[in-house]
């Protein structure tokens, strides 16, 4: 479990993180989305123990980060922004160093390598120096130190930053299957992580909080929640009969490709109207899609709004 | 406790697969010999003992402990890894130990490699091995106050060079501060009591002692509590950057 309270961290006249409280349980991923800057970092490294909170703390499995340090790291597993380690190092000393320092040792911790090993298939680089490794290695490695010694809280800073669309995908996969019995904090500005990974998002900017729901829920806060688009020929001709329709609250059409976006009035559904008036005027639907809600829109949305205060 | 082992294994490792180790054992070993020879006049004395020999270590490790030094904390914090190290579930006090007693083993080494001039000592003359002990054990305890000054310096910057540079300029402050022409120049400005801690202060007379093979308990107090003092001045700087 990871809680914050009143977590404050101040440079200077700058405040990077302000007051945010913030709860993760076990078998769940909170994802923390912002803008680059929004403080996601320098929260995560005042949980990781790196940073000192100007006020407010953190727990990590019921441990202060200020008055019980050590018990709060050795719950945790974390890997920094950008996967630091030491370059000089092979992997295998890097990872034996890890072992070492978090006493992860025995017949146990031999199996706990390997496992961890093979997870994030690192056999064939085992003995090359982490410095001479491609970035996705690099971040495979400090993924492998995060998780060696089997941490119920587990803590990533940008994980698949930088990564390929196949190396994504297995970190994201290695992710998943590690959240069951785990508490898990991934920080992210990628939209579509939340959607492969979190169950729930923290969205902040400014150092503030703005919004702590599931995906589902900011998904609903969309103008697009509910909304239907469809792409027709001729599909022009019918956009005024579609504003006829009494629950539909406006019409936009893509100058681009023009595709056609029905709008529902406070969330009423729409999409049985809107196809029978298709039917009717027999037009010809290529293609037809209900909307959930478009969480970029709402992201852009709550961190660009002129009030920020916490919400929802 | 296993964790300042690993710390101690991992700085050590990082010196020998970098050519860091292997360039300060042979300047090193190089340095020493040649001075002691040529400097020291090993042979012209007529005296079988390696005072000459222990003479000139105050200034070989002035040049080349805070090379050994400057990397402790200054690469940690400038690659980043420093975020890892400290996230790690160790304490700032024990990685600095760690650090500490790493470079500190690594140039007892190196001084240990120096052993052909002990034999040639030996084999020249009738020299107090017990001295010349008590001169190695001195000299690497002055070497260790060296590398903890070096410590505290890298602990307050993210550049190598300014950590060397600072690093050497607070041990040639220590040692010149009890140099007889720096003494005399300060004589008149300062009362006699302040003339004598400022002496006292100084690396110089301790360093001498320890060349002529005389281990006193106060020049082993002096080293020690040197080191002590300046590794807790580094892990509160390594602290205080926490905060700000």
């Amino acid at each position: 479990m990871i809680e914050t309270e009143q977590l404050t961290r101040c440079y200077g006249s700058l405040t990077a993180v302000d007051s945010l409280t913030l709860r993760a349980e076990p078998g769940q991923v909170l994802g923390l989305l912002g803008p680059n800057g929004a403080g996601k970092s320098t929260a995560m490294r005042m949980i990781a123990g790196f940073l000192a909170p100007t006020s407010g703390t953190a727990r990590v499995c019921g441990h202060d980060v200020r008055r019980n340090p050590v018990a709060a790291k050795k719950a945790l597993g974390y890997l920094p922004e950008g996967a630091p380690s030491y370059g000089e190092m092979t992997v295998r000393e890097f990872l034996s160093f890890i072992a070492r320092v978090r006493s992860v040792g025995g017949d146990k911790g031999y199996r706990r390598f390997d496992e961890v090993i093979s997870r994030l298939q690192l056999e064939e680089v085992l003995d090359q120096p982490i410095g001479m490794l491609s970035k996705g290695l690099r971040r495979r490695v400090g993924l492998a130190q995060a998780i060696l010694h089997n941490p119920p809280v587990l803590m990533l800073d940008e994980p698949t930053d930088g990564l390929d669309p196949n190396q994504k995908h297995s970190v994201r996969m290695l992710i998943d299957a590690m959240a069951r019995q785990r508490t898990i904090l991934i920080s992210t500005h990628l939209l579509e992580e939340v959607h492969a990974l979190c169950n729930r998002v923290a969205i902040i900017a400014n150092g503030r909080l703005l919004a702590d729901a599931t995906p589902a829920e900011l998904e609903r806060q969309s103008r697009y929640h509910g909304a239907v688009s469809f792409s027709a020929q001729g599909s022009g001709v019918s956009r005024e009969m579609l504003a006829r329709i009494p629950e539909v609250a406006s019409v936009e059409v893509d100058p681009l490709d023009g595709r056609v976006t029905v709008f529902p009035r406070e969330g009423k559904p729409i999409l049985e109207e809107v196809q029978t008036l298709l039917r009717t005027q027999n037009l010809e639907v290529s293609e037809i899609q209900l909307e959930r809600g478009r969480l970029d829109e709402v992201f852009r949305h709550i961190t660009t709004s002129a009030h920020p205060g916490p919400a929802a | 406790m296993s964790a300042v082992f690993a710390i101690v294994r991992r700085e050590l490792l990082s010196y020998f697969v970098t050519p860091v180790a292997y360039v300060f054992m042979v300047i090193f070993l190089v340095l020493a010999g040649l001075l002691t020879f040529y400097a020291g006049d090993f042979y012209d004395r007529g005296l079988a003992d390696l005072q000459p020999f222990f003479d000139i270590h105050p200034w070989l490790y002035l040049v080349l402990v805070p090379a050994i030094s400057m990397p402790m904390w200054s690469e940690e914090r400038s690659s980043g890894t420093i975020e890892l190290l400290l996230s790690l579930p160790v304490t700032i006090a024990q990685a600095m130990i760690g650090k500490f007693v790493a470079a500190w083993l690594f140039i007892g080494f190196s001084l240990m490699l120096t052993f052909p001039i002990w034999i040639t000592v030996n084999y020249l003359g009738d020299p107090d091995n017990g001295v010349i002990f008590a001169g190695y054990l001195g000299s690497w305890l002055m070497a260790g106050c060296f590398l903890a000054i070096g410590a505290c310096m890298s602990a307050a910057t993210r550049s190598q060079i300014v950590a060397f540079i600072l690093t050497a300029a607070v041990c040639f402050l220590l040692l010149l501060a009890g140099q007889p022409q720096v003494l005399d120049f300060f004589q008149d400005a300062l009362p006699a009591k302040m003339l004598g801690a400022l002496a006292q202060l100084s690396i110089t007379r301790h360093a001498a002692a320890i060349a002529r093979g005389v281990l006193d308990l106060r020049d082993v107090t002096y080293f020690v509590a040197s080191i002590v003092a300046w590794l807790a001045a580094g892990v509160a700087l390594v602290d205080l950057k926490r905060t700000r």
